[in-house]
């Protein structure tokens, strides 16, 4: 009896955690996907969703109720176990990485010592669901998005590890808390720009946007991983992306854009989330903002680009880094 | 089918469909990509899902009423193609059209080209990934829409040009609307140029990719901006100049590399020389009728072989028509560049990534219904 009460406060954070978890992922899809569609048309000259509700401020629910009712298409030639498996692959794994964040001083699932290695392992699964999804299909479009894919995410990883580790050697912890504590005089992004820069590059990338998009290169490949892919295994894939862009984007802000500082409101250790989500929210209207814009690279100048400019100068801004903080 | 199969034995090689339902394709096109890897080693493009007879039609009905076909068969230079076909009708019977008609064909033959250049401005990079700039196009291209259907009745098919002039004379809310809409699009240009064109991601896409040289073009009978891309100055409006195009001071756009970056730009430069000549058209625009006068009922064509040509949005449109003496065509053969263009596609795209040949294809400027009339 003593033991179930001791953990009783335990159990009571990670059920509130899962329902937070939740709602973040279920909320930002709602947000972001009303977003993306609204700005997207301002973008291209037109007012984008207008019916439903105000503005089409419902427009979204409304979507996902009609994706909810379609029926599951699998294909007849396609491999069935596999083909089922990778949209919850993709969409499972999301949960874990918010658990980490910290949103504000206070608000955070679990502030654990290696909360940075959490985020990236539970990230790269996606590219393993990409995979699964593309080869389960047994169509040549899909095949050839998730190949790409993989080839993409794998090549990014390894920049986007790297200006993040210039950090983690700054401050000494993988700790997303202590690193967004230890960001009180200045911000990050102004000592370390090179590697803000750097990870911007492969957060796009890594989430599969435009100009990256070459997994899902509709005019090339259809719908690339997707295409066979209807219903609610299709929207799973469409959820996992927003997470994970909303997970980059808050990675970016613990690491570069000083977490969940801010002018002070009362009850700052709980209020800083509205600072936290401020930044996020303007990264990811960045994400949107060049989507719009830019062209989509090549397959091979993308590899280029990761291996030639983004991991040597990863590397070089590395070990400067780890040189100055040896010497101070 | 008749499609040989291509050799699929190769463990390493496999077949990929690329239509006749696929975003870039543009229409019922279909080709097979024979790939290794990412790399098209073998394309073979597969026709025929669009052919409506269009010339076997042109054998079973008066001369005169076959003008709406020739519109189907170009649905974005329908009135170039009009053109020609008026003219190959007017060169047979020996009617002329008056000089007001001849002007007023000018200004809507380079409103069109301008409107089909718009749309494959705006498809193009659609093709190449940026969503944006085709809502921007079409932004212009309504405008241009917007005059003709004042003028001619329809937005897309129109049958405007006649035997011996046009159907109904311009006015002025014709001449100030049109002339706006260059005050327009000139405003328009810079941002193209700025957002667009100079846009790193898209000068890598295209520069370098689709290397044509004018021998190769000469092989295929490439003509249009794809040849004018590889330093030919060829343009049938200022070649053999036809109606009244030798009294207009423009340019033909040439580059030299040859690519698809080339063909992009020499595109891009014709929009301008286009409106510069519709300017100095409504400068000249004479006055009087816009029929000949007397144009017969049942238009008896002396039997014989007659042969005119245009320059159409995409390259040397060719109407060959024989006679026997009635008033229904013997023959009618319809040269279109878009077929040429095309037959270019597997030598042009052997051994490249996917999406170059996405690229590749998009700069011919691909209509299909015009390679399947």
């Amino acid at each position: 009896m003593e033991t179930l009460y001791s953990i009783f406060p335990e159990l009571i954070r990670i059920i509130v955690c899962a329902i937070g978890g939740a709602v973040i992922v279920f909320g930002n899809a709602l947000v972001m996907g009303y977003a993306e569609r609204k700005l997207a048309g301002h973008i291209m000259l037109r007012p984008g969703p207008m019916e439903v509700g105000f503005h089409g401020i419902i427009q979204l629910v409304v979507d996902g109720l009609k994706l909810m009712g379609k029926q599951l298409v699998v294909p007849a030639q396609a491999d069935k176990p596999l083909f089922m498996l990778a949209p919850i692959l993709a969409f499972a794994p999301v949960f874990v990485p918010l658990l980490v964040i910290p949103f504000s001083d206070k608000l955070q699932g679990f502030d654990l010592d290696i909360g940075l290695l959490v985020i990236l392992a539970f990230a790269s699964i996606n590219v393993l669901a990409i995979l699964i999804g593309g080869w389960g299909s047994n169509n040549k479009y899909s095949l050839f998005g998730a190949f790409r894919s993989v080839a993409q995410n794998v090549a990014y990883e390894i920049p986007m590890l790297i200006s993040l580790l210039a950090i983690v050697f700054m401050t000494n912890t993988f700790s997303l808390r202590e690193v967004a504590a230890a960001q009180s005089p200045v911000w990050f992004v102004v000592v370390q720009p090179l590697a803000f820069l750097i990870y911007i590059v492969a957060m796009v990338a890594e989430t599969n946007r435009a100009p990256f998009d070459l997994p899902e290169a509709e005019s090339e490949l259809t719908a690339g991983f997707h295409t066979e892919y209807s219903g609610m295994s299709f929207s799973l894939f469409v959820l996992g992306e927003y997470a994970n862009m909303f997970i980059v984007c808050s990675v970016a802000t613990v690491f570069f854009l000083g977490g969940s500082s801010g002018i002070d409101l009362p009850y700052a250790e709980y209020t800083g989330v509205v600072w936290f989500l401020a930044k996020v929210y303007a990264l990811m209207f960045f994400l949107i903002w060049i989507r719009w814009t830019y062209p989509r690279t090549r397959f091979d100048q993308l590899m280029n680009f990761c291996w030639k400019y983004l991991i040597p100068f990863s590397l070089v801004n590395l070990l400067i880094t780890v040189v100055v903080v040896k010497l101070i | 089918m008749n499609v040989e199969p291509l050799e699929d034995d190769r463990h390493h090689r496999f077949v990929l469909n690329m239509g006749p339902q696929h975003p870039s394709t543009h229409g019922v096109l279909r080709v097979l990509l024979e790939l290794e890897g990412e790399y098209a080693m073998n394309l073979h493009p597969v026709l025929g899902y669009g052919h409506r007879c269009h010339e076997k039609i042109a054998e079973h009905k008066p001369a005169k009423s076959f003008m709406p076909n020739t519109a189907r068969m170009d649905y974005l230079g329908a009135l170039i193609y009009n053109h020609g076909y008026a003219q190959i009708l007017e060169k047979a019977t020996g009617v002329e059209a008056p000089q007001r008609a001849e002007y007023i064909r000018v200004i809507t033959s380079e409103l069109n080209r301008i409107q089909s250049h718009l749309l494959w401005y705006g498809a193009y990079l659609l093709d190449l990934g940026a969503f944006t700039p085709i809502m921007y196009a079409f932004d212009d291209r309504e405008h241009i829409l917007d005059i003709l259907e004042d003028i001619t009745g329809s937005r897309l098919t129109y049958c405007y040009y006649r035997v011996g002039g046009v159907s109904k004379d311009i006015d002025d809310k014709f001449i100030s609307s049109t002339r706006a809409f260059i005050d327009r699009l000139r405003g328009r240009f810079p941002m193209y140029e700025q957002l667009v064109n100079g846009n790193i991601i898209l000068q890598n896409r295209l520069n370098g990719v689709g290397d044509l040289t004018p021998q190769t073009c000469a092989r295929y009978g490439i003509t249009g901006p794809m040849l004018r891309g590889t330093g030919v100055a060829y343009d049938l409006r200022r070649a053999e100049p036809y109606s009244v195009y030798s009294e207009f001071d423009f340019e033909i756009p040439t580059e030299t590399k040859g690519d698809c970056m080339a063909s992009f730009l020499v595109r891009y430069r014709e929009m301008e020389q286009s409106l510069r000549i519709i300017e100095q058209a409504l400068d000249k625009l004479p006055e009087g009728p816009v029929m000949a006068a007397k144009v017969p009922k049942k238009l008896k064509i002396p039997a014989g072989d007659y042969n005119s040509s245009v320059e159409a949005p995409r390259g040397e449109l060719s109407y060959y028509l024989v006679s026997d003496g009635t008033d229904t065509p013997y023959r009618l053969k319809v040269r279109t560049p878009s077929y040429s263009n095309l037959s270019v596609v597997p030598e042009m795209c052997q051994g490249m990534l996917l999406s170059d040949v996405v690229s590749a294809m998009g700069s011919l400027d691909l209509v299909i219904p015009e390679i399947d009339r």
